[in-house]
């Protein structure tokens, strides 16, 4: 649906390239949801290869626990299908689907040990005892539990937990894992840690995972490929790289990551990639990156993330053309270890700007910039985007 | 210095315990030992003679007879309970089915046992609908039998299971059954190993709420029941204020709270031994931790 901005073909950071062949294509098409007058889900159509790490990223209500669901099986969509492979499931129930899920809330069966929750899959399709012993503690080990198979849930710690509840979705062999914000309920430092496990796990099992989460930094970190949902439409489908760089609409920019936002008016066409936009906000005019084939006269929005900007108390040398500078004060400042966020008061109107310093170097090698000190900020012209047009 | 106030907040119930329940019991137990005056009353002279009188077929097959009621009807209400507290649980509308099993307390016990009279009664609501229809030629007795009493008690009594059972499924977490029917579990199957196991509790709540009062039923089998459908409780009114033979009322009366006593530690000890043989592991490991 959306071509890869041009500027993106110079990386390949975003693809991790890994061989990958197991587990399912799914194909999402035209599936549709309403609860009464509600469309939860308007037109959704994906497609997810075979092996992916694919995210569905969203503010809260944005339909994509809805979607998750469908796919589970749990809700049937108003119209559209679900192929895994060639195979429509929209008709098969929840407990036949090749496809299981990781519950936000773990769902660990509380009066079950945990060797009986991870067998209990197994259990159903009457497994003999040997068979079940040895595939329960191969998939313990998988997750790193391998001695806690005979304590209940209530005995284990969050990210414990969490690890069952991988262990018991995983151990039916699935084509397809769903995930549903299964990191919501941990802590920030043991939600790193279990990110990067659960990449691992990614990579040893191989099969397609879905992940569901509102947490634009998880889905950046893992993903194969992220889909930005709001308000029950895919917005953008991308490469972390590209939903972070390029993002297709002002929305997706301001939910992933922070960013400053300036409206501007196109004043010249300098070439292909390149066009003179007035800012009257800021006052002043700067040559902006476009990949959007503007013509004059548009109205633009312009997107600049506030780490790739510069800032000092002296005004930077020998920049060439192709770097944006500009004049402000300090209007606040935080200071938080890593770096010190800088709120910039920019131009007549007072534009809050936000740059984010880091402290790569030691302090005492450049002057501190302090409050209500008059600063410079610049930034290449290549890492401002422009988020959105208005034609006149 | 910390103040041990726990004597004082026990005071009132210890009080109105020993009153009402330890006294009462302990002059009943005392009396099932005298001799029985002549016109009723008690003669305080020991005697055993209470006890002898009840290897008697008559009371032994009473005491069947009350437990086949009492019984019958628990398993009957319990397992109409456990569906209709999940839909009432799951419902939108929860709180008007909630109200809906607490309106029938709103009317004299007494009062709803005779309506059941007039619904069943010879000339009851249902007969009249039976022979106007014309599906019927003659009444049909429906009163006064063991079945008559039966399906009173377990009007009077189901509340007493919904309202435990729908407090523990409503704290159940629904999401489990979604996990089960994920890994592979039909929906029947998802209930019966995955609800059932976890709402335990309040099963056992709902068994003993039930069993209890329905096993020292009086006003059912009295007013409800004919002479072949009485129940312990109606041979203790009788020899207290009929036959007045007090001793032997309260002899019965022992056997009655042995029994329900001998019943609730039964069902509890078999209960515990279940929750243990699934649990048993994690007593283990804690012992194991312990050591350790």
């Amino acid at each position: 649906m959306w071509t890869l901005a041009p500027k993106c073909l110079r990386f390949t950071a975003g693809m991790r390239g890994k061989k990958r062949v197991k587990g399912s294509l799914v194909t999402v098409k035209n599936v549709e949801k309403n609860f009464g007058d509600f469309h939860v889900l308007k037109n959704i159509s994906l497609e997810i290869k075979k092996g992916e790490f694919f995210s569905l990223l969203g503010p809260s209500g944005c339909g994509k626990t809805t979607l998750l669901r469908i796919i589970a099986g749990f809700e049937d969509p108003t119209s559209g299908a679900v192929f895994l492979d060639d195979r429509n499931v929209i008709p098969i129930p929840a407990n036949k689907r090749p496809v299981n899920t990781v519950f936000q809330t773990y769902a660990l069966f509380p009066h079950l040990t945990i060797f009986e929750n991870v067998a209990f899959p197994l259990r159903l399709r009457k497994v003999t005892n040997n068979i079940v012993k040895d595939k329960v503690q191969e998939f313990l080990e998988l997750v790193k539990l391998p001695k806690e198979g005979k304590k209940l849930p209530s005995q284990l710690s969050g990210g414990q937990k969490q690890r069952v509840a991988i262990a018991r979705a995983l151990i039916n062999e699935p084509s397809v894992l769903l995930l549903d914000e299964p990191l919501s309920a941990l802590d920030a430092k043991l939600r790193q840690h279990m990110l990067i496990e659960l990449d691992a796990i990614h990579d040893k099992i191989g099969i397609t995972f879905i992940y569901v989460t509102h947490d634009q930094q998880e889905a950046l970190s893992v993903s194969d490929r992220v889909a930005v949902m709001n308000e029950g439409e895919v917005v953008q489908i991308g490469t972390p790289f590209e939903i972070y760089e390029s993002p297709q609409t002002p929305f997706i920019a301001h939910f992933i990551g922070e960013t400053n936002f300036i409206k501007g008016k196109v004043t010249e066409i300098l070439n292909e990639k390149r066009a003179m936009v007035e800012f009257p906000d800021l006052g002043s005019s700067l040559t902006v990156y476009q990949d959007k084939s503007l013509i004059k006269g548009d109205n633009v929005k312009l997107t600049i993330r506030p780490e790739k900007i510069r800032i000092s108390t002296e005004k930077p040398e020998g920049l060439d053309e192709k770097w944006n500078v500009l004049q402000g004060k300090v209007d606040e400042l935080i200071y938080s270890g890593f770096q010190t966020k800088f709120f910039i008061e920019i131009g007549p109107k007072r534009t809050m700007f936000r740059v984010f310093k880091q402290h790569v170097k030691f302090f005492t090698d450049e002057k501190a910039i302090n409050w209500k000190d008059n600063v410079y900020i610049w930034w290449h012209n290549n890492d401002g985007y422009i988020v959105e047009v208005e034609a006149l | 210095m910390k103040k041990n106030y726990g004597p004082f907040y026990v005071a009132p119930v210890t009080v109105w315990l020993a009153c009402f329940f330890v006294i009462p019991i302990s002059i009943i137990v005392y009396y099932s030992f005298l001799t029985k005056g002549i016109n009723g009353g008690v003669i305080h002279k020991l005697s055993l003679d209470a006890f002898r009188a009840l290897y008697n077929p008559t009371i032994f097959q009473i005491t069947i007879n009350t437990f086949q009621v009492a019984i019958l009807a628990t398993v009957i209400m319990v397992s109409f309970a456990i569906p209709a507290s999940y839909f009432m649980a799951r419902s939108r509308f929860k709180n008007f089915f909630l109200l809906l099993v607490i309106i029938p307390f709103w009317t004299n016990f007494l009062i709803r046992i005779y309506a059941w009279m007039a619904i069943l009664g010879n000339n009851g609501i249902f007969n009249n609908i039976l022979l106007s229809t014309g599906i019927i030629n003659n009444h049909i007795q429906f009163l006064y039998n063991t079945n008559a009493v039966i399906l009173v008690t377990i009007y009077t009594y189901l509340p007493f299971a919904i309202l435990p059972l729908y407090s523990t499924i409503e704290k159940f977490d629904f999401s489990l059954l979604e996990a089960a029917r994920d890994l592979g579990a039909t929906k029947w199957k998802a209930m019966a190993s995955i609800l059932l196991p976890n709402i335990r509790g309040g099963i056992t709540t709902a068994v003993l709420f039930t069993f209890i009062p329905a096993f020292g039923s009086y006003a059912i089998p009295q007013i409800i029941g004919g002479t072949n459908s009485y129940m312990l409780g109606n041979v203790i009114a009788r020899e207290l204020t009929v036959t007045r033979n007090w001793p032997l009322a309260s002899s019965i009366s022992m056997v009655l709270t042995v029994f329900t006593t001998l019943g609730v530690l039964l069902f509890m000890r078999f209960n515990r031994s279940a929750t243990e043989s699934a649990r048993g592991q994690k007593q283990k490991t804690v012992a194991a931790g312990a050591k350790a």
